[in-house]
């Protein structure tokens, strides 16, 4: 007897659970219940699990009967003639989605070859286990497993051709490739997916060799002359948005140039590129703190008198300006309206992205690395027949990674360029290595991918063969331009008086409090007081009741709060103690000073 | 004449080094060159002593803490048979340094007397040890509703095997479940309720309790292990109980341990406690590879012990002692401390390290000790 679940709920009970599974599922096949529903016998408790709630995590198998599958080559050529659909195969049983319960009960056979009489079901194909972007990654059966992951991931964060409609789209942060290929290594996957109207990245020639110790840890070295035919170029594209506001009491804000009397005016000079209706031209170039769509909001908060009297004075300024360190040209203007019925205008802001030292690239087999020279074509090194690599990979990059499919892809690549013809490396399925290396040596070429290179700067022969192909790389969303920020001084923070954090406020780096301990191990107590004088104050301390007193300036003289007249002393303490003691203030607890001479 | 001279360094060196110098020293020996030597181990240890200003204890700390950020987290140690592990790695050096009292694999180490620990009756006594429950003899518990008793059948197989006789038992569980009678027939036993108001729920509560009955061994010793460690017979258990097992006789009480830090504090003392914080955590550290100066461990384990009483590293251990407010609150739970600071007027005298810190004052380690007195003329 066993017990029967139907979506977790207990139903009933049958005499035989598994033949009630099967006779479920073979109703199933029949189209006589939902294909929605999977069956899951569990032998160890002596129960049937029936599921048909949503969310479960289901894949497509061809269903196996004594050893062969439903599915004929009759099936396939309806298929590729249309004649038949996907659903009319669930629908006739010969596939079936099975989810992660079901599958405990069925046996599947990866190849067809494999097929036993007690196998239940047949993989679609191997690259039915990988996702879309992990099965783009050519040879991937070669690589270590986490290296395919890591691929499939910085695939996802190459720049390329987003959208056809680019133009007129207004995108958060944008990257676009300005001449991206379609690789010469693909899988059929790049065919299913039509990678072609959307590629991500270049064909380059990789050399794999040292220069100069700056291919150290994963860098790589770029070809100058290269960059400047246009490799890994592309541009980034921001929006700068703004609303005209509707606040209570019939107030807007108004898209215009500020007037000299608005509050908060900046220079004439920062609202020069802006029309008579307050928007930048296109076509202008803007720098930081250049005014790209000029407005002014009535007030924050108004007395009684002014809201009768509003003159311009009490406006005040609330301009889109551009931000510290970001730079660009005007590509777009855009005004409408949005849902509200405010207008609306959104200034979209171009900038050409040239690789430069520090910009990330990466292949599709998660050898990532960042730029470490820009090296002059003259100085690269070149080939017997006079090609210069584009690029240069460390060889140190592979041997603990075991990406074999990034050498498999070298060679691949050399084999189809040189053919002109696109090589097959979907995954378990690829065009075989040896046969590659037969075609690139009937080309005229060495088949282990091995050149005589020379040196770029003295034209010796250097006394090893390099190994060069071509490979897909990516350009990586991650580039220098955006994220490079220092500061010796700058803004503070109005609560805390210390610096600002972050890049885009310019703020400071923290030395943290870890970073304090290693000050204090060495025993550095006075550099580290120095380290922390950012938020340094003299505060006058009234020596009676202890209290924070106060120093008018234009009476030059202190006096306390409480004690009025009283003996005060000028104290040094960071700025954040004195805001911590009024915090206890707040809470009417009494901080009180006692006041001792140091020494 | 030389012991005049060896003299001076005794003031100076502490004993364990002073025993050496004077054990190292040649018998005839000119009295000026006795007495260079003498000086450059003076000189020497002076050097080697750590300079005043010197944060010892934060330097302790980073030098514990670095290695453990390279620590695998979660590594079990597996004692020779798969049933057996132990926490190790970093879960471990946290909950001794917490001073927690419920460990989560509390072990014992048993050595032997002779002639147990060469392997004699290693079995017998072993099991001797293992705390023996009822639920580990009976074959089959079962309730009898009509006549309000409990049968529990027996596994005479079993209870040979544990050396465990029916009267042995009969003792065993009188002590164990109070209000019951106790009944052995052969292989079965009756329990039955004293009380007459006994409701089936009640005797269902019974039986959960009896069988869980204390029978025989040392409470808390869920496992044993006979291990053969370096040519003699040790006996690993799992689940600790310092006091109890010292107390059997063939136990050899000196060199048996728990890896229990409150075990040892209750039963041996607070010098031994110490002794196990520090073999507790080196032990750690050791297996993980990584090199820690024991004097670190010494430091910290000084610290823990300090009050006579093993204290953990937290907010109710030694933090809780500390003398400043602000220290305190800037650990952890702020509120706590200051609200209770208002209330009794606590005054903060700025003497360490964080509070100075917080107020962007020198902090009194290091190059922020040492003051210029200068007097002044009037």
């Amino acid at each position: 007897m066993s017990d029967v679940y139907l979506s977790g709920k207990y139903v009933g009970t049958v005499e035989d659970g598994e033949a009630f599974a099967s006779s479920m599922r073979e109703e199933r096949r029949r189209s006589a219940i939902s294909d929605n529903v999977n069956v899951f016998f569990n032998a160890a408790s002596d129960e049937v699990h029936i599921e048909a709630a949503k969310g479960r995590l289901r894949r497509p198998l061809i269903v196996v009967r004594d050893g062969r599958p439903m599915l004929s080559p009759d099936h396939v050529d309806k298929l590729t003639r249309n004649e038949l659909k996907w659903s009319d195969l669930i629908k006739q049983g010969i596939i079936e989605y099975v989810d992660a319960a079901e599958e405990e009960n069925a046996l599947v056979a990866f190849f067809e070859e494999e097929l036993t009489p007690q196998h239940t079901h047949l993989e679609l194909s191997p690259l039915t286990m990988f996702g879309l972007i992990t099965s783009l990654v050519p040879y991937a059966n070669f690589n270590s497993a986490q290296k395919v992951n890591t691929g499939s991931k910085n695939q996802k964060q190459a720049i390329g051709f987003y959208a056809s409609n680019y133009m007129i789209r207004m995108d958060m942060d944008v990257n676009l490739l300005h001449n991206p290929q379609m690789p010469v290594v693909k899988s059929v996957m790049h065919d299913i997916s039509e990678y072609a109207k959307h590629p991500a990245g270049q064909n380059l020639v990789v050399a794999v060799m040292s220069y100069k110790g700056y291919n150290m840890e994963d860098a790589i070295i770029i070809n100058g002359g290269s960059i400047g035919r246009g490799m890994g170029r592309g541009s980034y594209y921001r929006p700068m948005i703004a609303e005209e506001l509707r606040y209570s009491g019939g107030l807007v804000d108004e898209v215009c140039i500020p007037s000299k009397d608005v509050k908060g005016f900046k220079s004439e000079k920062d609202y020069r590129f802006l029309e008579e209706d307050g928007i930048i031209y296109p076509e202008s170039q803007v720098k930081e703190g250049d005014v790209v769509i000029g407005k002014t909001s009535p007030p924050r908060f108004l007395s009684s008198m002014e809201q009768y009297s509003l003159s311009a004075e009490t406006r005040r300024e609330s301009s889109v300006i551009m931000k510290h360190g970001e730079e660009g040209i005007v590509d777009f203007v855009l005004i409408t309206e949005n849902s509200e019925g405010n207008k609306l205008v959104q200034v979209k802001i171009r900038d050409q992205r040239i690789p430069e030292v520090g910009d990330k690239f990466s292949s599709r087999h998660g050898q990532k690395g960042v730029v470490g020279l820009i090296v002059p074509e003259a100085d690269m090194p070149f080939t017997a027949s006079g090609i210069t690599p584009d690029m240069i990979f460390s060889p140190h990059s592979i041997p603990t990674r075991m990406t074999m499919a990034h050498l498999i892809e070298l060679i691949a690549g050399k084999t189809g360029a040189l053919s002109g013809r696109h090589i097959n490396g979907t995954v378990f399925d690829a065009e075989p290595e040896e046969m590659i290396r037969k075609e690139l040596l009937s080309l005229g070429f060495r088949d282990n991918g091995l050149e005589t290179m020379y040196n770029g700067e003295t034209g010796e022969a250097f006394q090893v063969g390099i190994f060069v192909g071509d490979m897909y790389y990516l350009r990586l969303k991650h580039m220098v331009a955006n994220k490079i920020h220092s500061r010796a001084r700058g803004p503070i923070q109005l609560l805390t008086r210390q610096p600002t954090e972050g890049r885009a406020k310019e703020g400071g780096l923290r030395l943290g409090e870890m970073e304090k301990d290693t000050f204090v191990a060495h025993g550095a107590a006075m550099l580290l007081k120095e380290r922390f004088d950012a938020d340094r104050t003299i505060v006058p301390v009234c020596e009676n009741c202890g209290m924070v007193a106060i120093y008018d300036e234009f009476k030059r003289r202190s006096y306390c709060q409480i004690c009025g007249e009283s003996a005060i002393s000028f104290i040094e303490v960071s700025y954040a103690f004195k805001l911590i003691l009024d915090e206890f203030k707040s809470l009417v607890l009494y901080p009180q000073l006692k006041l001792k001479t140091k020494y | 004449m030389t012991a005049n001279i060896l003299k001076e360094l005794q003031a100076i060196l502490p004993p364990g080094i002073y025993a050496a110098v004077v054990e190292a020293m040649p018998d005839k020996i000119s009295e000026a060159k006795a007495k260079a030597i003498v000086q450059d181990i003076a000189d020497e240890y002076k050097e080697m002593k750590v300079e005043a200003g010197e944060s010892v204890g934060l330097v302790a700390a980073e030098s514990i803490g670095e290695p453990g950020t390279q620590m695998t987290l979660d590594t079990f140690h597996f004692a020779g048979v798969s049933e057996m592990n132990v926490t190790m790695g970093l879960p471990r050096i946290i909950e001794i340094l917490d001073g927690r009292k419920n460990l989560t694999t509390p072990m014992m180490e048993i050595y032997l007397k002779k002639p147990y620990s060469e392997g004699q009756d290693i079995k017998k006594v072993a099991l001797m040890i293992r705390e023996t429950k009822l639920k580990d003899i009976a074959a089959e518990f079962s309730i009898n509703v009509a006549d309000n008793r409990i049968e529990v059948q027996l596994d005479t197989g079993k209870m040979k095997e544990l050396g465990i006789n029916e009267v042995a038992l009969a003792k065993a569980l009188k002590i164990g479940a109070k209000g019951v009678h106790v009944d052995i027939k052969s292989d079965m036993l009756i329990l039955k309720v004293k009380a007459k108001e006994g409701g089936v729920s009640d005797i269902f509560k019974l039986k959960e309790k009896a069988k869980e009955t204390f029978v025989k061994g040392v409470r808390g010793v869920s496992q044993v292990l006979p291990v053969k460690k370096n040519n003699e017979y040790v006996i690993l258990t799992f689940g600790s109980n310092m006091k109890k097992v010292l107390q059997i006789p063939f136990v050899d009480e000196t060199r048996t341990t728990t890896n229990d830090v409150f075990e040892i504090e209750e039963t041996l003392g607070i010098e031994a406690a110490r002794q196990a914080v520090i073999d507790e955590v080196f032990k750690v550290i050791e297996t993980q590879g990584l090199n820690v100066d024991i004097r670190h461990l010494m430091l910290v384990a000084d610290v823990m012990c300090a009050d006579g009483k093993v204290k953990g590293i937290t907010r109710y251990g030694v933090v809780r002692d500390k003398s400043s407010v602000l220290a305190r609150a800037s650990f952890e739970t702020p509120i706590k401390h200051i609200i209770n600071a208002s209330l009794y007027g606590e005054v903060d005298n700025l003497t360490s390290v964080v509070e100075n810190v917080m107020l962007n004052q020198p902090v009194p380690v290091g190059t922020g000790l040492p003051k210029l007195v200068a007097k002044n003329k009037k």
